[in-house]
């Protein structure tokens, strides 16, 4: 790897825009560097002058540890706020990192642990709780007209009610990973990591049109509670707005840090927004529902 | 060492902000973050005229932090109202020490403050009947093993932390605000003495200004960690600025009350710093008084050398090639400072063998 990514990567580091923020990446692990040739290439670019929001790094301890079980290690600005994983899951960490650097410093936001995919600038916001095949549906939307805003991220403007995109590689796990890569040729899917917590963990690309995409915001339309249900037909149903409220709360990353806006600002989502539940066992049928939800066929 | 660009900026908002670059931007915000003075940072801006001057993308940052700074003072005032109504169920007043007391009492030195825990100090005789009332309202200690309990309760000025059941909240609990095994022995029956109320109806006080400022040092001068310590350090200084301000005396009074305490070393070293590190206006008779009451004598070089190294963002581009030693150094002096060798080394042998625990 001799590109001009790897050699930035691997000295003062690759500094890219995504969504709205910068962020500087470095490291010498071999796993990072695949991944992100893989899967960061389309992101802009920054120049040496530029403002970074989030310096991170993956590195791994010197010592014994490079031979005896190899760990890495993730770095933001120089500290480590969490404990080394095995070496194996090295950019499986850095994506993880990633997502909290974003989460726990961006309170200029309200952000919901959801997936928000978008059509027409009009968004679809997925809350859902892990397990629930959030990421798989996501995935296979995105192949299916769908612009991705994030996986894992949704991040509304408390002044303009507005989603800003923060499009991220999709996480998948287990079966998904298989699923997805059958389900269209075009998929490009980074390192494989086995035996996380979470099972086996690999990363979905962001198709190049979605980055160049990243700065245009969208209205959040339509919440969608999705569950995969082993065979089931899929299907849509009205979803009581006070039991999505409390969904969305309760699994939001700053809520609490927010407080009366946040609860002003959940209410008045709820308010414009149409709220469902949705069950599905099938891509393909689940990429007609929401097709029908776009045309305002439900 | 090169003056942080941090403190130059908290400093001379007027002078260096307007003309920082976006470089210097990344830095300033890195270094506001670890040494967690973002949100006073924000303020100081606003405050100067300097806030249109501050390019969008550090103000996401400043913004972020001004929204945690509420979120935090809300929940000390809900912490604080909760402890009051416990406490005086046993009619014991609520002495709050610390960040908890400079926000209530309306001080600038708690404006914009980021919170770790909430701090209070209780007479030792009423101790115990103060930890069974605050259980009975859901505060109640971690998980510890029976050497741990122990040793809080054998050794330390506070109870074993405590953390409120359902709202994670963490409070220390204080009899005094040394371990009795300390070198110095301030009696905390003279600083409740003096304690000022802040709520008469509530039945809330804090220590008297002068008590704060000599707390304030003893607590930064004993501990043995620094990543507050710069923080530690403003708050000392904007402390010094408000009370000296509103007496005539004051100078006179806080080196009187320093040698009352036996705390004319830690008092001595934070004016000292206060001057040397945040160009505080200290009048220097008041540092000759000080420091010839504490005995300090050859070691402030020494001390120095340290300090200088820690009084610092807590940040890579602040270190040079000693700081880990003097940090390194500063730990063992803490501990040092808290408790005499025979009993220090067997403890911190013990938390050698543990792993993942501090002593």
């Amino acid at each position: 790897m001799n590109s001009r990514l790897s050699t930035e990567l691997q000295n003062e580091g690759l500094k890219i825009r995504i969504g709205p923020f910068s962020v500087s990446v470095q490291s010498q692990l071999k796993t990072v560097l695949l991944g992100m040739e893989q899967l960061y290439r389309d992101y802009p670019s920054l120049d040496a002058q530029d403002f970074i929001d989030f310096h991170v790094a993956i590195k791994a301890p010197g010592g014994l540890r490079r031979w005896y079980h190899p760990q890495a290690l993730f770095y933001f600005d120089g500290r480590q706020p969490f404990k080394p994983l095995p070496y194996s899951q090295a950019f499986a960490f850095f994506e993880w990192g990633l997502n909290w650097c974003f989460a726990q410093h961006s309170n200029q936001y309200l952000i919901f642990h959801a997936a928000v995919i978008a059509r027409d600038n009009k968004a679809v916001i997925l809350p859902a709780p892990p397990g629930s095949g959030k990421s798989t549906l996501c995935a296979g939307l995105i192949h299916r007209g769908w612009r991705l805003l994030s996986d894992e991220l949704c991040m509304i403007n408390p002044q303009t009610g507005l989603i800003h995109p923060v499009p991220r590689p999709v996480s998948l796990k287990n079966q998904s990973i298989d699923i997805i890569r059958n389900y269209d040729a075009a998929a490009e899917i980074g390192p494989i990591a086995h035996d996380t917590a979470k099972g086996t963990v690999a990363h979905l690309k962001v198709p190049h049109e979605m980055i160049t995409l990243q700065e245009q915001t969208a209205m959040p339309t339509w919440v969608v509670l999705p569950k995969y249900v082993p065979e089931a037909a899929a299907t849509l149903i009205d979803m009581d707005k006070g039991d999505m409220f409390m969904e969305v709360a309760l699994n939001a990353f700053n809520y609490s840090v927010l407080g009366a806006t946040a609860y002003d600002m959940t209410a008045d989502l709820m308010d414009r927004c149409h709220c469902y539940r949705f069950s599905y066992s099938r891509l393909d049928d689940a990429v007609k529902v929401f097709d029908q939800l776009f045309e305002g066929k439900v | 060492m090169q003056t942080p660009l941090l403190v130059d900026c908290l400093l001379h908002p007027k002078e260096r902000v307007p003309s920082l670059s976006l470089n210097q931007w990344d830095l300033l915000i890195r270094q506001a973050r670890q040494a967690r003075l973002m949100a006073r940072l924000s303020l100081v801006c606003r405050e100067n005229g300097v806030w249109d001057a501050v390019p969008e993308q550090s103000k996401a940052h400043l913004l972020s932090a001004d929204t945690v700074a509420a979120k935090q003072r809300q929940t000390v005032d809900w912490e604080v109202h909760a402890l009051s109504k416990a406490l005086s169920r046993i009619d014991v007043p609520l002495v709050l020490l610390k960040g908890s007391a400079y926000h209530i009492a309306g001080l600038d030195a708690g404006r914009q403050r980021v919170f770790n825990d909430v701090d209070i100090l209780v007479p030792r005789e009423l101790i115990s009947k103060v930890e069974l009332t605050l259980r009975n309202y859901g505060w109640i200690t971690g998980i510890m093993d029976s050497y741990d309990q122990r040793y809080y309760r054998k050794w330390m000025h506070e109870l074993p932390p405590l953390r409120h059941i359902t709202r994670k909240s963490s409070l220390d609990v204080h009899h005094s605000i040394l371990p009795d095994t300390a070198r110095f022995h301030p009696d905390p029956k003279r600083l409740l003495a003096d304690a000022v109320c802040l709520d008469a109806q509530r039945n809330i006080y804090a220590l008297s200004p002068l008590d704060r400022i000599i707390h304030s040092a003893t607590h930064l001068f004993h501990e043995g960690e620094f990543e507050n310590a710069l923080r530690d350090l403003f708050d000392l200084k904007y402390l010094l600025d408000e009370f000296s301000g509103r007496d005539a005396q004051f100078w006179q009074k806080l080196t009187a009350r320093a040698a009352t305490l036996d705390l004319s070393l830690p008092t001595f070293y934070a004016l000292h710093y206060c001057r040397q590190v945040l160009d505080s206006q200290i009048p220097q008779d008041t540092l000759d008084a000080l420091r010839g009451a504490s005995g300090v004598g050859l070691r402030k070089s020494a001390m120095d050398f340290l300090y200088r190294r820690v009084l610092r963002p807590d940040h890579q581009s602040c270190d040079d090639g000693f700081s880990g030693f003097a940090r390194w150094c500063l730990f063992v002096r803490s501990h040092y400072m808290r408790m005499p060798l025979h009993l220090l080394v067997p403890h911190l042998f013990r938390k050698a063998m543990q792993p993942d625990s501090k002593g």
